[in-house]
């Protein structure tokens, strides 16, 4: 399913990344660990966090992820919007909970 | 020097301790070096998972690093050496869950204690040597000529 159509369907706010929403999401990947994210998600997921530091960008773009849900509706750092704008990583805000876009995301993946 | 041994490519890149502004940056060069000169991706992924750990530690714990790519036809070498604190106990630092980070690192979701143990998995050879106070140096190799793990 690609990203565009994840976007609509999980009414997700678009921060960055709008030229990438024709990309193929493969699944997702729902953890606030950043060593469990580097180790254990795959090419093209979707990376479901509440983490907002600029840290996250380096690991989206070294895994090749598909993007970043921020969940609870919180705001990324200044920092963190800069460097998604730089490194072209797509950065989504929610105002779910991430069990609830993990549980969303899984039926409209597996579906 | 064998032939096997000529390297092919060699990079060098500094990381600064406690410079979380640039943190991963050495690593997403790695990668893309890899990549542009076709390296498997399933040995770039291996490798990019080891590198940014082994440079987040320099970020975290040294004062400074630096981290050497290295690579010859038959061996990806990353070389890691800082100038920091040390590990005063290896065999504990590569337990899985231990970790000596501070509450502010684990806020960011870092100081899991899967760092050390995660660059061992991934690479075909892994080597730690640590004198307490002085430094750490870390020595990853990856085999080129097969792209399944050991």
């Amino acid at each position: 399913m690609k990203l565009k159509e994840i976007i609509e369907k999980l009414q997700l706010k678009v921060l960055t990344g709008q030229d990438k929403l024709q990309v193929e999401v493969t699944g997702g990947y729902t953890s606030d660990l950043l060593s469990d994210v580097i180790a254990n998600s795959k090419q093209g997921n979707l990376w479901i966090t509440l983490q907002i530091h600029q840290n996250i960008i380096a690991v989206a773009k070294l895994k090749d992820l598909a993007g970043i849900i921020i969940v609870n509706n919180r705001e990324p750092d200044e920092e963190t919007l800069q460097k998604a704008k730089e490194e072209n990583v797509p950065l989504f805000s929610s105002e779910e909970m991430a069990f609830e876009i993990s549980g969303k995301l899984y039926e409209l993946i597996s579906s | 020097m064998t032939k096997s041994d000529e390297t092919l490519l060699s990079q060098h890149f500094e990381i600064t301790g406690g410079d979380f502004n640039n943190a991963g940056k050495a690593s997403t060069s790695i990668k893309e070096i890899l990549q542009e000169i076709g390296i498997d991706s399933s040995i770039t992924v291996r490798t990019s998972i080891a590198s940014y750990e082994a440079e987040m530690n320099v970020v975290m714990y040294a004062r400074r690093g630096e981290l050497t790519l290295n690579i010859t036809p038959e061996k990806l070498h990353l070389k890691l050496k800082d100038e920091g604190p040390g590990i005063k106990n290896i065999d504990m630092a590569m337990q899985e869950g231990f970790s000596t980070a501070t509450d502010e690192m684990r806020e960011m979701g870092f100081g899991a204690g899967m760092g050390l143990p995660n660059i061992k998995k991934n690479a075909d050879k892994f080597e730690l040597f640590s004198i307490p106070g002085k430094g750490t140096s870390l020595d990853i190799i990856f085999c080129l000529n097969k792209t399944e793990k050991k």
